[in-house]
């Protein structure tokens, strides 16, 4: 019989992370961190954000919009140094660094919004 | 080397165990530079990192937004380095190219039939594009509004 796996847990995480990053952070980059910066977009002003980023339903998305895209990027990252550069004997420290990475941003978002 | 005695009486037959030679290829690490569908993986892997990477940079907005007005405008300057900027422009690339790797997995993922009939990957990947346009679209309605 198979060992039982935690395999299918982790690859929902990686599945809806997939679909938030591809709906949407491609937009979300564009705004903030291309076009604000570039002043080709009249960028928000901070009472506007905040008042946004107050609302219960923005913090839930923006919670959201950290948290699963981090499990995919720790499922992807980790499968590309297996198989990418062959180090599949460090298993383990891959394990605990991308998933320890994902779970420390996930608190770092929670703790942010929750007090912001 | 290991002979066996298979029990003859004169002891002369000798063998060698069969043994055989496992087919080993060795695999460079470079394996995925070779051809173009290994490498379109390997950057459709490597797209989640700057996935990470813009996480990293919305919850260092976020930090900068709840220290106040100076902050979030300190952190603005700071997005505006010509490096940051060059950075985000390659996430953003990547980033697309990861929605459109996405989307367009799903046909495969989850084969859709109507009637015993395949229904045409177009038509299943399509869906997920209209709701990209429309998502984008309101986002930006709600940031920009």
């Amino acid at each position: 019989m198979a060992k039982p796996s935690n395999e299918a847990f982790f690859w929902m995480l990686f599945s809806a992370g997939g679909v938030v990053a591809a709906l949407l952070i491609p937009v979300q980059l564009f705004l903030f961190f291309v076009a604000f910066p570039l002043g080709w977009l009249q960028a928000p002003g901070y009472d506007h954000l905040m008042s946004l980023v107050r609302m219960p339903l923005v913090r839930i998305y923006l919670f959201v919009l950290c948290s699963l895209p981090l499990f995919h990027w720790a499922h992807r990252f980790r499968y590309t140094l297996y198989d990418g550069l062959k180090v599949k004997h460090l298993t383990g420290l891959i394990f605990v660094l991308c998933y320890g990475g994902a779970v420390l941003g996930t608190a770092v978002a929670a703790y942010l919004l929750w007090t912001i | 080397m290991p002979t066996v005695n298979q029990g003859t009486t004169k002891g002369e037959a000798s063998y060698t165990p069969f043994h055989p030679r496992w087919y080993r290829p060795q695999v460079s690490v470079y394996w995925w530079l070779g051809e173009w569908h290994y490498l379109k993986f390997i950057l459709r892997e490597l797209s989640s990192v700057f996935v990470a990477v813009f996480v990293i940079e919305t919850l260092l907005m976020l930090n900068a937004l709840r220290n106040g007005p100076e902050a979030y405008a300190h952190f603005q300057e700071c997005m505006r380095n010509p490096l940051l900027v060059v950075l985000n422009i390659v996430s953003f690339l990547f980033v697309v190219f990861h929605t459109i790797t996405w989307f367009n997995l799903a046909p495969s993922a989850m084969p859709v039939r109507v009637g015993g009939k395949r229904v045409p990957d177009v038509l299943v990947a399509a869906p997920s594009y209209v709701a990209w346009v429309v998502v984008s679209a309101f986002v930006s309605w709600v940031v920009l509004h």
